[in-house]
This record gives C-alpha cells, sequence and structure tokens, in this order.
C-alpha cells in the first residue's frame, strides 16, 4: 500500500543481499563441480591440454590401475569400523548419562572434548601411543599380556591376517582385513567421533515425553521393552541423522591418516580422499579429479540409497 | 532383581571408565611433554615424571624454526590462524546474514528455486572442489596468499539456513510495525532481526571458528611459505621431530590443543550446543 514507492526501488535488492553469498558459492562450490567433470575427461597432468582425454581416468582408475578400487576397499573397511562403532558406544553412553546422575556434566564434557580438538594434533599423541618401538604405550600394555611387540600404523598387514597367522593359515585377499595401520586410525576416530554421537543422542533423547514410558510402566513394560518399543523408535530421526552425517563423513576422513600413517604404510591406508590428495601431489590432476568425481557420485548414491532404505523405517 | 542403588553405582562405573579413556591421551600428551627423554624412552613407560620439565614447552615454541630453514615460528603460526579463523568468522556471518535475511524477509522472483539451488551445494563434497578451487586460487594468482585461506569459506550454506529458520520466527508484527515506521531493510535487519538471532550467531560463530582453526588439508594445499602457514600444517612438519625430540612435539601438540580447550571450557554450553547443533533442529 504505502509502500510502492519503497517496493519498486527495492526491486534489485534481495539480490544484492543474496550477491555475496551466491557469488561465493558459484565460485567454490558450484563452478569447480563442471570444473572437475571437465579436468577428469580432459588432463592427464599439468594443466588442461586440448586433446580429449576422454574415459582414460577413470579407465586407469577403475580398470587398468584400480586405484579407485583399492582406496574404496580402504574406505569401506574404515567406515564399517568406526560407525557402527561409535554409534553403539555412543547410544550406550548417552543412556547412562541421561539418568540424571550429578557431576554428569563434567562427563559430557569430558566426552565431548576429543570431538573440538584439532586432529592433527591428536593424532600426533595417538601416533606416540602406537609406537611401534616397545616403549610405546600399545606395545607396552601388549607385553603385560605376553605378546610380542608390534608395528601398529607401520604394519601393512590385515587384522584377520595377523590373527590367522598365529594359527599357522594364510588369508587371501580382502580376507586379511583392514590393515593394523588402518585400524589404529579407526580407534582414533571412534574416540574423536564418540562425543559428537553421545551429545546428538543425548538431544534426541530428551525430546522423548516422560509420559510414555510413565504409560508403559504402568503397563507392566520392563527395560528391555521400553528400549525397543518406546526409545529406539522415538530414537529413529536422531539415528537416521547420525548415520547418514557419519558415513559422509567417514568418507572423507583425511587429516588424521596423513598424520598418523602416511609415510609408512600408505598403500593399506589410502582412502578415497588421500587417492585424490596424492594425485594432486603428483601432479596427476586428471586422476586426482576423476577420483574425486567418483567420490562425489558414490557419496551422493549412497545417501540416496541409505535415505530410501532407513527413511523407511523411521517413525516420526 | 537390581536395585536403584546398584544400577546408578553400574553406571556411574562404566562411564567414569570411559570417561578416563577419552580422557587418557590428553593426559599422557601432558605427561610426556613434561618428561625427559630418558624417562621417555624407558620400559615400562614413565606415567608421571619426577620433575616437570616446563623448558619443553618454550623448546617446542621455537623449534618451528629448526624444522624448516626459513624464518618460521609458532607465533607467525598463530598470529595467521587467528586472522585466518577470525577472517573467516566475520565473513560468514556477513553473508549469512544477508542471504539469510533475503530469504526470510524479503519477496522476490525465483526465491524457492534460489534456495534450492543453495541447499543442493551442500551435497557437494569438498574432495570434488579441492583441485579445481586450487586451479582457481593459482589463476588468480592467490597461491600463498591471505585470500586463498579466507575467501573460499566465506559463504556457508548451513549458516544461511540456520539464520533463515531464526529470522523467520521472528513475529511478522515487529517486520510491519518497522515498515510503517519508514524503516529500511538494511536498519530492520542491523538493528532488529540480528539482534534477536544472537544464539544462532553464536552457534554460528563457535563453529565456523573452531573449524577455520582446525582446518588442515585447505592450508596445507594452498599454502607453502612459512609467513602464511597456519598452526595445524606448522604443528605437522614437526612430525620429523618425533624420534628425535617427542617431548617437544608433544609440547608443541599441547601448545595447539591449550587455546582452544580453554576456550571450550569457559564456554562449554555454547560450544556444544553450537557445534553439535546440526542435530538439533531436527
Amino acid at each position: 500500500m504505502g509502500d510502492g514507492v519503497r517496493m519498486r526501488r527495492a526491486r534489485w535488492q534481495p539480490y544484492l543481499y543474496l550477491a555475496p553469498a551466491a557469488i561465493l558459492l558459484l565460485t567454490f562450490s558450484i563452478y569447480p563441480l563442471f570444473h572437475a567433470f571437465n579436468m577428469s575427461l580432459f588432463t592427464k597432468w599439468g594443466k588442461p591440454t586440448q586433446r580429449v582425454v576422454g574415459m582414460a581416468n577413470y579407465e586407469e582408475l577403475l580398470v587398468t590401475g584400480g586405484q579407485f578400487w583399492d582406496a574404496l576397499g580402504v574406505s569401506v573397511w574404515y567406515v564399517a569400523g568406526t560407525v557402527p562403532v561409535a554409534l553403539v558406544l555412543g547410544f550406550l553412553v548417552a543412556n547412562l548419562l541421561f539418568q540424571k546422575l550429578r557431576g554428569l556434566g563434567l562427563y559430557r564434557t569430558i566426552y565431548f572434548l576429543p570431538y573440538v580438538t584439532s586432529t592433527v594434533a591428536a593424532a600426533m599423541v595417538w601416533r606416540w601411543i602406537f609406537a611401534p618401538e616397545s616403549r610405546g604405550l600399545a606395545n607396552t600394555v601388549f607385553s603385560w599380556f605376553g605378546r610380542e611387540t608390534l608395528h601398529w600404523y607401520y604394519e601393512p598387514t590385515g587384522v584377520f591376517q595377523l590373527v590367522a597367522e598365529g594359527l599357522g593359515v594364510e588369508l587371501p585377499g580382502w580376507a586379511a582385513g583392514p590393515s593394523l595401520a588402518l585400524v589404529c586410525v579407526m580407534l582414533f576416530s571412534i574416540w574423536h567421533a564418540l562425543g559428537f554421537d553421545v551429545v546428538i543422542f543425548l538431544a534426541g533423547l530428551s525430546a522423548i515425553p516422560r509420559e510414555m514410558y510413565e504409560a508403559a510402566e504402568v503397563d507392566g513394560a520392563n527395560t528391555r521393552q521400553k528400549l525397543w518399543r518406546i526409545t529406539l523408535p522415538l530414537l529413529s530421526p536422531t539415528l537416521f541423522f547420525l548415520i547418514i552425517i557419519s558415513t559422509i563423513r567417514s568418507f572423507q576422513t583425511f587429516n588424521q591418516i596423513y598424520v598418523m600413517t602416511r609415510q609408512e604404510s600408505i598403500a593399506t591406508t589410502q582412502n578415497l580422499p588421500m587417492l585424490i590428495f596424492n594425485n594432486f601431489q603428483d601432479g596427476y590432476y586428471g586422476l586426482a579429479t576423476a577420483a574425486a568425481v567418483l567420490l562425489f557420485v558414490l557419496m551422493l548414491g549412497l545417501t540416496v540409497v541409505q535415505m530410501k532404505v532407513l527413511g523407511r523405517r523411521v517413525h516420526y | 532383581m537390581k536395585t536403584r542403588g546398584t544400577q546408578r553405582a553400574a553406571s556411574y562405573l562404566i562411564l567414569t571408565l570411559g570417561v578416563l579413556l577419552v580422557a587418557f591421551p590428553f593426559f599422557w600428551m601432558l605427561s610426556t611433554s613434561l618428561q625427559t627423554p630418558e624417562e621417555t624412552g624407558a620400559t615400562p613407560p614413565t606415567f608421571l615424571p619426577a620433575s616437570p620439565q616446563w623448558q619443553n614447552y618454550p623448546a617446542a615454541w621455537g623449534s618451528a624454526a629448526d624444522a624448516s630453514s626459513e624464518r618460521a615460528s609458532f607465533t607467525i603460526y598463530f598470529r595467521n590462524s587467528l586472522f585466518v579463523a577470525g577472517a573467516v568468522t566475520a565473513g560468514v556471518l556477513f553473508t549469512s546474514i544477508l542471504a539469510g535475511y533475503a530469504f526470510a524477509f524479503m519477496n522476490f522472483a525465483g526465491k524457492r528455486l534460489i534456495f534450492l539451488l543453495f541447499l543442493a551445494t551442500m551435497m557437494i563434497p569438498f574432495e570434488v572442489a579441492l583441485v579445481p578451487n586450487y586451479m582457481t586460487i593459482d589463476a588468480l594468482g592467490w597461491y600463498d596468499s591471505f585470500a586463498a585461506l579466507i575467501v573460499p569459506w566465506t559463504a556457508n550454506v548451513f549458516s544461511i539456513f540456520i539464520l533463515r529458520q531464526f529470522f523467520l520466527t521472528i513475529p511478522r508484527d515487529y517486520f510491519e510495525a518497522a515498515q510503517i515506521d519508514g524503516c529500511s531493510h538494511w536498519r530492520f535487519m542491523w538493528q532488529i532481526a540480528t539482534p534477536m538471532a544472537a544464539p544462532a550467531l553464536a552457534a554460528i560463530t563457535i563453529f565456523t571458528f573452531l573449524g577455520s582453526w582446525n582446518a588442515f588439508l585447505w592450508p596445507l594445499l594452498v599454502t607453502s611459505s612459512p609467513r602464511r602457514r597456519v598452526v595445524q600444517v606448522g604443528l605437522s612438519l614437526l612430525r620429523s621431530e618425533e624420534s628425535t625430540n617427542l617431548n617437544t612435539l608433544m609440547a608443541a601438540s599441547a601448545i595447539v590443543i591449550i587455546p582452544v580447550v580453554v576456550l571450550y571450557l569457559l564456554l562449554q554450553r555454547r560450544f556444544i550446543e553450537g557445534v553439535a547443533g546440526t542435530g538439533l533442529k531436527g
């Protein structure tokens, strides 16, 4: 009404307000996506050349050299080893903390502490804990049980294979399991992510109305029934969210692998981000971007699948 | 049948065990940082230093200079990290307030489509953008500069989303009253809407600052000289000191960790809300 003049003058205003964010997103998020596609198809190394390389980069990663599959294997072991464990432990701890016992604010603070800590600095400490020499803490603990020292983050042999060796068995290929080096990184990551899961679960738990539990108790429900019939279903949105976020994040792990294992056991801890980084460092921009595109497609696909499969089981 | 008391005692026990395990690496880092090399090299390992070797800390601070031939020091690294994190946070706040406000209080053609497009960019993982962004930085001549460290991170869709949600909860009456009084969008945004969004702004500040402070891969890629090096990269370069100077390395790690921990302990609830706030709004 009275703002007719104001409205006309202000027609460009919204776009102006959006401009800073939009320009930045276009330049550093959207354009790179297309540029990556482009580079993956036209660059072997260095600056883009004009000759069409076509699918050569993808061929190298998927077929000839197969580095993508190796890196995928590492990523899959890593995700399988960290996400479920952190979720289960996080759920357990959150449930215990939720009982409103005294001093729990402090406990929650400490559980969350690793999550805000620099992964570079923390990984240095964990490297020291897993030091391959006998003075390393992990080896010291092992020696208390009469086991010999292990190479920990130097060790490229799969953990299942290490166990099987004790029995004189040789496990083929992927059955050998994630390398001990990778397991060290996994333990670090669980320690790091636990607090996040705990805090999110706590929030989810506090959203469940007390009356539901009280009504169930009146009906004579025991602890197990309360857990499976009330807690978990009502926690399913939280769980759903955590599974998706944790999976995405795990596929993107870089810092701890770089700090903890990069030099020594590189082949067995080279997950997809490390593959991209290493190719980039070596100057193979084409391979790096192709790997990145594959990672993008993989994560997009995985997220969609997770949303479809898990989304159906979420109760609101 | 377990009594209440037994159950609580068991809970306390398990939780305390967990807390000790979680806190242990920090203790171990501090302990090692204050030991002598002999104590650290001993088997079985020394748990508590006989007398704290405080000099490891100044040594660690200055050890950055030994790790590379150029003039480097943690003083420079901290200065850089502080500047970059501060600039990124200010940038994110600015761009997010503007964009969030536009989405919440203005009407314009294509609003819905543009918003969905913004959200869609959240699906683009940072690895895909890594090499292209590096090339963009290179093409702009920004390699090894503050611009490279700061600019790519000054827009954050998640923050825009949070602020938009928050602004949408401001009652229309405020807005309409302001309009009648002839208040411009700009003034309304800064003088009324923004102060009301203080909790959201606090959360954004914390997780943006923290994210920038802890960032490693991007700074590793786009900087090379000590003049522009950030704390995380500086620390990673000390890894070679591991065999010779483990105690100073642990002291260096502690130096990197302590400022954040102190801030965290002071602002506990804000931190936890801010960093984990992603999950709370469902």
